[in-house]
């Protein structure tokens, strides 16, 4: 876990005395909400349909249960006592007063927490997976090359200003738990033949309104330049991405209309005309930020401990186990997903409550240390084995022990128009309805790894193009219809999914995918093939038969 | 981005004018007496694409007190009662659709 | 409009002239990109300083060759949001070098003084009364600093490095 030192508390103590300014000088009228609309969204602050929204930072995912507590406070003091956690591993609150946001932020600093630019048109929070760190066959904690970039584009005076939102992710696994592809910059952090540290640099990746895979511009940035090679990008990004339309602004649509060849160009030219302009990362730099963050003192530990084999008999702590408990780097420790997806909850959520329960978890079995996911979930990342057993009963006692985790249930939904102003329908109410229909855990393993995406438009932040079933409310003649694709994938094989057909009503949607789960139980060649390779292996045809046969 | 007050509107029954307020980002309705209220049954209905236009940019001209306002439809019950006239104004008069606390099978 | 510099508000010495208008034949101007490239030599004999107001949706290469002869350059913020100008400041400053005055025009704002100054900007013409007042004010809002740019503000990660030596140093 990262430590902020008095410099970074400050700067967030400045900022926060910035934005009670700005809060302020917008209640007297002295600026208009044209003028500071902008100022709100660079803390995280949005209209929605029914409040404001507020959308605190967790940097590449982390918290300590410190933090967690006090994110539990302001869900208490400031809104309906409860939080949900986003597909950037951010957390957000529904409820809050303009007028008090400035006391909610401070008490957030006192714990190292803030808002910066989790909206505008800047540099969003630099994402990495939730096992960073842990993960056994890491290259190295990506998360120290998150918060290097972290620093450098917080209040960054040239790219505050950008044509639209950037987000960059970050991973060092052979297996992309980050979703690098689909982001604006996705970095791949790897060693060269020659052991060096570096980055494959992908750019132009996205989703929403015109989704694409990202490109690799730069097979490998040696890890000292990334800094300066990032900055030539945004330089280039700043003055020649789209500024007329909102819908045409992204990095994405520059790479697409000047081709990845010519802004490869571009950048590079840049790149080379900035020479030294001071953001080599030498080895002392690095090593400083590596420094602040602490890794556990782990023990030294039994692979198979004696409470573990005695739970082995209880066939409800095995399911858990076997559903929801990952290997860890370290012998005798394991990553724990908590899952957020309860049989008939909207997906994502946590209560104050249950936050505050978590946190002293942390506490007691995973070095005061929680994870957020960009599934929605949390994740303990150093618990030991022998714990295990006792974690979960109190985990089930919360109700975040559904062993669910990255089957059918462990669904991805935006907040949808239940929320958001954004929305052409609901996403909600449909995730919670699947989990009733999927409700059966066996048969929910029966059918295997299956992401579910659900976005309630076409901004897309429930990753629906990348889900294994995407699902994508949209409005006709007033009412809720939703457009089904299959096939997509976030990961290093990512790919948009294919549409299956007409759009759905809302009534009809938890039938239809039944109806495709059950095409794919019939077809697929035996029980290990996942539904996304049997997707590939047939086609849309049959499962496009299957739902719209009777419809 | 175009004023509300430069956009072509055009009304196709019943409509009111609609925003959050601004200190605390509750839903308010434009009334007849220049004001706003939270509860819908108080909001000044408007008939014609002029009517709502005028409405509107009264609305919009309090800045300080009011943000993102709009029309939006009403649908008018016999009694007179005013009732939201799609889902979005539903959701935003009555509340979430959804219960958080999960609801079992 | 107020006209920021050196902190305070102070009176403007260039004046802004429009396209066709005729040119004073002394004092400090400001005219155009297009005007001043339709005779730049003969423009920069007169007496009276010069200066050119950029667009910022265009390169900076056509003005690189005259600066070391403008007593000014202002670049334009046509809307807040609008971030072109941020990037053509620092290039100007750190790339090349140019040390006249650099003063931002059109939509601007005292949330982006800072930015603007860490930019390179050392002039403003302010929108707004109360935010020309507030400029000293404004730019003591934040003390740490995390990125280089030309300005020469100590950024933090040096500030640890810094610290760091100096406590190794006094082992």
């Amino acid at each position: 876990m990262y430590a902020y030192d008095e410099l970074d508390r400050t700067l967030i103590n400045e900022r926060v005395s910035e934005f009670r300014d700005q809060v302020k000088r917008r209640l007297s009228g002295e600026l208009t909400e044209d003028e500071f609309k902008m100022l709100r969204l660079q803390n995280g602050v949005y209209l929605q349909l029914h409040a404001y929204m507020f959308r605190v930072a967790i940097p590449y995912g982390t918290l300590s249960s410190k933090q967690m507590r006090a994110l539990a406070r302001v869900a208490r003091r400031y809104d309906r006592g409860y939080g949900h956690f986003t597909t950037r591993q951010n957390i957000q609150f529904n409820w809050i007063k303009l007028a008090e946001l400035p006391d909610a932020l401070a008490d957030l600093a006192e714990v190292g927490i803030h808002a910066m630019q989790t909206s505008g048109n800047n540099m969003r929070n630099v994402t990495s997976d939730q096992w960073a760190g842990v993960a056994p066959g890491e290259v190295e904690d990506p998360r120290i090359w998150s918060e290097i970039l972290r620093q450098h584009t917080t209040l960054h005076p040239e790219f505050s200003f950008l044509p639209r939102k950037f987000k960059i992710a970050i991973t060092a696994s052979e297996h992309d738990r980050a979703a690098i592809k689909v982001h604006d910059i996705g970095l791949r952090l790897y060693k060269s033949a020659e052991g060096e540290t570096g980055f494959e640099v992908l750019v132009g990746g996205g989703l929403g309104r015109t989704p694409f895979i990202g490109k690799t511009i730069k097979p490998f940035v040696h890890g000292r330049d990334i800094l300066s090679y990032v900055e030539a990008i945004l330089r280039v990004y700043n003055q020649y991405g789209r500024r007329d339309n909102i819908y045409k602004a992204r990095i994405k649509i520059l790479v697409h209309e000047l081709g990845i060849e010519k802004f490869a160009r571009e950048v590079e030219e840049e790149w080379k005309l900035m020479g030294d302009v001071g953001l080599t990362l030498d080895h002392s730099i690095i090593e400083e930020v590596r420094s602040r963050f602490s890794y556990p003192a782990y023990d030294k530990l039994p692979h198979m401990p004696d409470e573990l084999k005695q739970a082995a008999h209880d066939p409800l702590f095995e399911r858990w186990r076997r559903n929801s408990v990952f290997p860890h780097k370290v012998q005798g420790y394991s990553i724990v997903t908590l899952s957020l997806k309860p049989v008939g909850g909207p997906p994502g959520d946590a209560t104050a409550d249950q936050m505050d329960a978590v946190a002293d978890l942390a506490d007691k079995y995973s070095f005061g240390e929680i994870r957020v996911g960009h599934e929605q979930n949390l994740c303990l990342p150093h618990v030991a084995k022998r714990d295990l057993p006792q974690l979960w009963k109190a985990l089930d006692r919360l109700g975040l022990a559904t062993p669910n985790v990255n089957l059918v249930t462990d669904i991805i939904a935006c907040p949808g128009l239940d929320y958001c102003s954004l929305a052409n329908a609901r996403s909600i109410p449909i995730a919670q309805e699947l989990t009733r229909r999927f409700a059966n855990h066996d048969t929910a393993e029966l059918i295997g790894r299956l992401h579910i995406n659900i976005s309630g438009c076409i901004n897309a932040c429930g990753h629906h193009h990348v889900g294994h079933i995407g699902i994508l409310g949209v409005e006709k003649n007033g009412e809720e219809f939703y457009q089904i694709t299959i096939g997509g994938r976030a990961d290093e094989g990512a790919q948009m999914g294919t549409l299956i057909g007409p759009a759905i009503p809302y009534a009809e949607v938890a039938d239809v995918i039944e109806d495709i789960v059950e095409a794919y139980l019939a077809l697929r060649d035996r029980p290990e093939e996942l539904f996304v390779d049997a997707v590939k292996r047939l086609g849309v045809e049959p499962f496009k038969e299957r739902v719209y046969a009777t419809r | 981005m175009t004023s509300p007050l430069q956009q072509k509107i055009k009304i196709t029954g019943p409509s009111m004018v609609t925003a959050n307020r601004t200190w605390d980002g509750v839903v308010i309705y434009r009334t007849a007496q220049q004001g706003w209220s939270a509860n819908l049954s108080d909001a000044a209905i408007v008939r014609t694409s002029d009517e709502a236009r005028t409405l509107l940019g009264e609305a919009t001209a309090d800045d300080v007190g009011a943000i993102g306002a709009y029309i939006a439809p009403v649908e008018l019950e016999d009694g007179g009662a005013i009732k939201p006239g799609n889902l979005r104004e539903h959701i935003r008069s009555e509340g979430l659709t959804i219960d958080l606390l999960p609801v079992p099978a | 409009m107020p006209l920021v510099k050196q902190g305070k508000i102070t009176t403007d010495l260039f004046v802004h002239i429009a396209d066709g208008a005729e040119l004073p034949g002394d004092g400090a101007i400001l005219v155009s990109a297009a005007r001043f490239l339709e005779n730049p030599e003969a423009l920069l004999k007169r007496t009276g300083k010069v200066g050119v107001i950029w667009p910022n949706n265009r390169d900076l290469d056509d003005l690189v060759p005259y600066l070391d002869r403008l007593a000014a350059v202002a670049l334009v913020f046509p809307s807040f949001r609008d971030g072109r100008a941020y990037s053509q400041a620092r290039l100007l400053r750190e790339r090349h070098g140019y040390d006249g005055e650099l003063r931002a025009t059109g939509q601007v704002l005292r949330d982006q003084f800072v930015f603007m100054s860490r930019a390179g900007f050392d002039a403003f013409e302010v929108k707004k009364d109360a935010d020309a007042d507030a400029f000293a004010a404004t730019m003591k809002s934040y003390s740490v600093f995390y990125q280089p740019t030309g300005d020469g503000r100590v950024t933090a990660l040096h500030r640890r490095m810094q610290l760091r030596h100096s406590e190794s140093a006094g082992q």
